[in-house]
């Protein structure tokens, strides 16, 4: 499709058709922006189709909770708006603990959570193979977290984008661009020029692409899953190290991490590389992963897996996303670098970027998401996470 | 020779060395599984690939019936 | 486990390829999936002439019900066997996994009673009772007479073989068969043996129908609608080469089937291919194509290759005749309606994928492609229909224990 040149094509224009940049259409055209999508590829390609699709909050630091608790809140009243095949499956949460020690952080989580309104309870040892007969009997317990939930992200990407499409956006297939100006000026492969107010690089860990100074890594992570197995598990589960694993500098790391999607089928994760970007399975760590896993439910050893894949986590160094103008822009806007937390906090990140973008008084506190935070040493050709100064 | 097993708890006599898949599907019962949208479905491309003639048998699910020879006291299941 | 010569895939292919490599003196491990040798064709004969002591053979390991899960790593494989995992360490590679019938959707194809051609003859094969039983077979190529044959020596009566392919397309076949002559004598022998039986060019399924089961089939017979009531219909369109394996090594892939050099090597130095593997042409052609594959990759008889290359240039004509004369016919293309499910493993109707344009979206927004057939069924159908390629292979490369996935800790 041909598309007009030096004229202004929107109010906004977002790079990347994945979950954050879905959800921003929806959230600009609700605000009567003008909005335009343009996807290289297929929405949702990215690490929107790779993902775990939970719903999760996580508390590795304030503005993470804050982020996670918001959208899943959102997401939470939007349910019964969302098609069946987005496959919302109120499942709640375990964050299972192996010893003592995790008892007591899981009693500390709770605290926290109660604290921002989140409900939750610590579970000992038996009921928690009342909720979950398929762990292992010698976990001493759990903190459930019954909200929490689990989708099945391209469906809920391809819904946001319907619904931002039925309020005037325009998608764009197939639209590769090649570089962007802080004038508002996006320069596409075909050789066409595409102007807007605002452009807003929503790509994931493509966004490197465009501002290559941009400090974010992907971050492997590798799945796999099973036949169906209905109600092997119920909740979600994943280990109260989960969040040290994901917060890790560098290095491989696995934790425990396992759903039940609404097929039947049971997905299981998780592990975090820094230095592959290969998309091939690196099978001494999907090992790893898998030995975790039957630590804690040993019966998953003899259930079928049928594929395995993997994905990259857009990670930025202290693992909070970039929401807001791009360091020293003014038109140039960033939604990405989401890490694990992308789909959590999809709606969240949208509504806050756009009340920014209207001038509307946004519901969190933008400061801990500023991209600004950086301040930019370009980045060494990777094997480890770039140099950045706080 | 024959063999005697169990489908959903009725037992068949079948002859010895044939599929499981072929077993059932000779001798009556004619669906394996239930499809996904709640279709019965039977064994279809009988080699292994298409995955339609899935049984649970003695307990351990979604064994393809073309690839399991029959074995005196088999129990099998339907799924789905 | 270590192999000088690991064999994927014991049909004629494969056989020839364990015998060839064994007459070297080399340590073979042969590996299949099914619990017998013989793959499709040689299918629940108790005793293959030329075979039955190679099993015995000190050189030779020999694992039936083995599939191969993935390749970890270069030169290793990842095998799930009844006994546990095993990590298979070889110098070379055979890959002779043969192919598997083109299955197309049409409205009522997964009633029970309706299979494959080849699938209805290796369920009888594998022991189906179907004495007394009604049986259309439909779709096309020669696969359709032997089925019908295998079906009538068990005892069934074969109402229709409906041939999708027109008078003259069949004319043109036959005389071009006779540069093959043990080709033309074995159609001979089927024809001979499938005298009385209806046989009709120019003729497909339009339907299958029945109430939880098959209880008759329409059928496009020429210019005239028939009916047909019977127990059992097998419908195919011929064969496509299994490239999963393949794929996932890495070897380049020519349209459907393995690229191979002279010696059958494929563009990954140490495998081969053999058999349907290099293009659908038969036991003749798989049985060659293992014996040359064998010896090429033990490295010996090298005098004895030039010979083999020449008989195989004969083969893969014959191949390229299959696929020129028996192409799917747009008519049974469009015979898929909006309510046809395509990818049966997840119940996916044509209509629901028909609003897509590429297979990666379809498959993300419809779960097609992502049951456990891992798309084998509903590639090859979405490529006719929507002109979808899908190149990707996954592992697992058949659904594995999570147990056998954690095994390769240390390729």
């Amino acid at each position: 499709m041909r598309l007009t040149t030096q004229s202004t094509t929107a109010d906004v224009l977002i790079i990347g058709a994945g979950i954050v940049g879905s959800a921003l259409a929806e959230s600009c055209a609700r605000r009567g922006l003008r909005v335009a999508i343009l996807e290289k590829d297929i929405p949702a390609g990215g690490a929107t189709a790779a993902g775990m699709g939970h719903l999760v909050v996580l508390d590795g630091n304030p503005a993470e909770l804050a982020l996670s608790n918001d959208g899943l809140q959102r997401w939470r009243t939007r349910q019964s708006q969302m098609p069946g095949a987005a496959e919302y499956t109120a499942c709640g949460t375990l964050w299972v603990a192996r010893s003592d020690a995790e008892m007591a952080e899981a009693e500390r989580k709770r605290a926290q959570y109660a604290e921002h309104g989140l409900a939750s309870e610590v579970v000992g040892s038996q009921a928690l193979h009342e909720l979950e007969p398929n762990l292992s009997p010698e976990l001493p317990g759990a903190l459930h977290v019954p909200n929490e939930a689990v989708i099945y992200p391209p469906v809920a990407c391809h819904w946001l984008l319907q619904n931002a499409i039925a309020l005037g956006a325009t998608l764009y297939r197939n639209t590769h661009v090649v570089t962007v100006e802080d004038d508002g000026g996006v320069l596409l492969a075909d050789g066409s020029v595409l102007r807007a107010e605002r452009v807003v690089i929503a790509a994931g860990c493509q966004s490197v692409e465009l501002l290559p100074d941009l400090p974010l890594v992907p971050r492997k992570g590798q799945l796999v899953i099973t036949e169906r197995y209905p109600q092997f598990v119920r909740h979600q589960l994943v280990e109260l190290g989960y969040i040290q694993s994901a917060h890790d500098q560098s290095g491989d790391s696995v934790a425990f991490n396992v759903q039940p999607r609404a097929t039947g089928q049971i997905l299981i994760g998780s592990s975090r590389q820094y230095d592959d970007t290969s998309r091939e399975i690196d099978w001494p760590l999907l090992s790893k992963m898998l030995a975790r896993a039957f630590l804690f439910a040993p019966g998953l050893e003899n259930l079928q897996g049928i594929r395995s894949w993997c994905g990259f986590r857009p990670a930025t160094p202290d693992k909070l996303p970039l929401l807001g103008k791009a360091p020293g822009c003014e038109r140039i806007w960033l939604a990405t670098g989401h890490e694990g937390l992308g789909i959590t906090t999809a709606l969240a990140s949208a509504e806050l970027l756009a009340a920014m973008m209207a001038g509307e008084a946004p519901s969190l506190d933008p400061g801990p998401y500023d991209p600004s935070r950086f301040v930019y040493v370009k980045p060494m050709r990777s094997t480890t996470p770039p140099k950045v100064m706080q | 020779m024959t063999v005697r097993l169990l489908f959903e708890n009725q037992a068949l006599e079948v002859q010895e060395g044939i599929t499981l898949a072929a077993a059932l599907a000779g001798t009556g019962p004619i669906g394996f599984r239930y499809s996904v949208s709640g279709e019965p479905r039977a064994a279809f491309c009988g080699m292994g690939t298409c995955f339609e003639c899935r049984v649970t048998v003695d307990g351990i699910a979604h064994q393809r019936a073309c690839q399991i020879i029959v074995r005196d006291g088999m129990e099998v299941r339907r799924e789905g | 486990m270590k192999a000088d010569i690991a064999v994927i895939g014991a049909g004629p292919g494969g056989l020839a390829a364990a015998a060839a490599a064994l007459s070297c003196k080399r340590q073979v491990v042969l590996i299949d999936d099914n619990p017998g040798i013989g793959g499709q064709i040689w299918r629940g004969i108790p005793s293959i002439a030329g075979y039955s002591t190679m099993l015995n053979h000190p050189g030779l390991r020999y694992l039936p019900s083995a599939r191969v899960v993935a390749a970890p790593a270069g030169g290793q494989l990842l095998l799930e066997t009844p006994n546990g995992p095993i990590i298979l360490r070889y110098a070379r590679l055979i890959v002779a996994t043969g192919a598997r019938e083109f299955l197309f959707p049409f409205p009522g194809w997964t009633l029970p009673g309706v299979m494959g051609a080849g699938g209805l003859q290796a369920m009888v094969k594998s022991g189906m009772c179907v004495s007394g039983q009604r049986v259309v077979l439909a779709g096309t190529g020669p696969l359709l007479l032997a089925a019908a044959d295998t079906l009538k020596r068990a005892g069934a009566e074969v109402s229709l073989i409906a041939e999708q392919a027109q008078g003259a397309a069949l004319m043109r076949f036959a005389i071009s068969l006779r540069s093959f002559p043990s080709k033309l004598k074995q159609a001979g022998h089927l024809l001979w043996s499938l005298r009385g039986t209806p046989y009709h060019p120019d003729s497909y399924v339009t339907s299958a129908f029945g109430h939880d089961r098959l209880h008759g089939v329409h059928v496009q017979s020429g210019s005239k609608p028939v009916k047909i009531h019977c127990d059992w219909l097998g419908v195919g369109y011929g064969l496509k080469p299994n490239t999963e394996l393949l794929l996932t090594l890495g070897c380049a892939i020519d349209g459907d089937h393995a690229e191979v050099d002279d010696h059958l090597r494929t563009s990954v130095p140490e495998i081969y291919a053999a058999g349907e593997s290099t293009g659908v042409g038969g036991l003749d052609k798989a049985s060659l194509e293992g014996q040359l594959a064998g010896l090429a990759a033990a490295e010996c008889a090298i005098a004895a290759l030039p010979a083999l290359i020449r008989q195989r240039d004969r083969h893969m004509r014959f191949a390229g005749l299959l696929t020129r004369h028996f192409a799917l016919r747009p008519e049974i293309i469009s015979q898929v309606t909006d309510n046809t499910i395509v990818c049966r493993c997840e119940d996916v109707t044509h209509g629901r994928l028909s609003t897509f344009g590429n297979w990666r979206e379809a498959k993300l927004q419809t779960r097609c492609g992502m049951g456990p057939c891992q798309g084998r069924l509903c590639a090859s159908a979405c490529e006719s229909l929507y002109g979808w390629r899908n190149t990707i292979s996954r592992p697992p490369l058949q659904p594995a224990k999570l147990a056998t996935l954690a095994s390769a800790t240390n390729p």
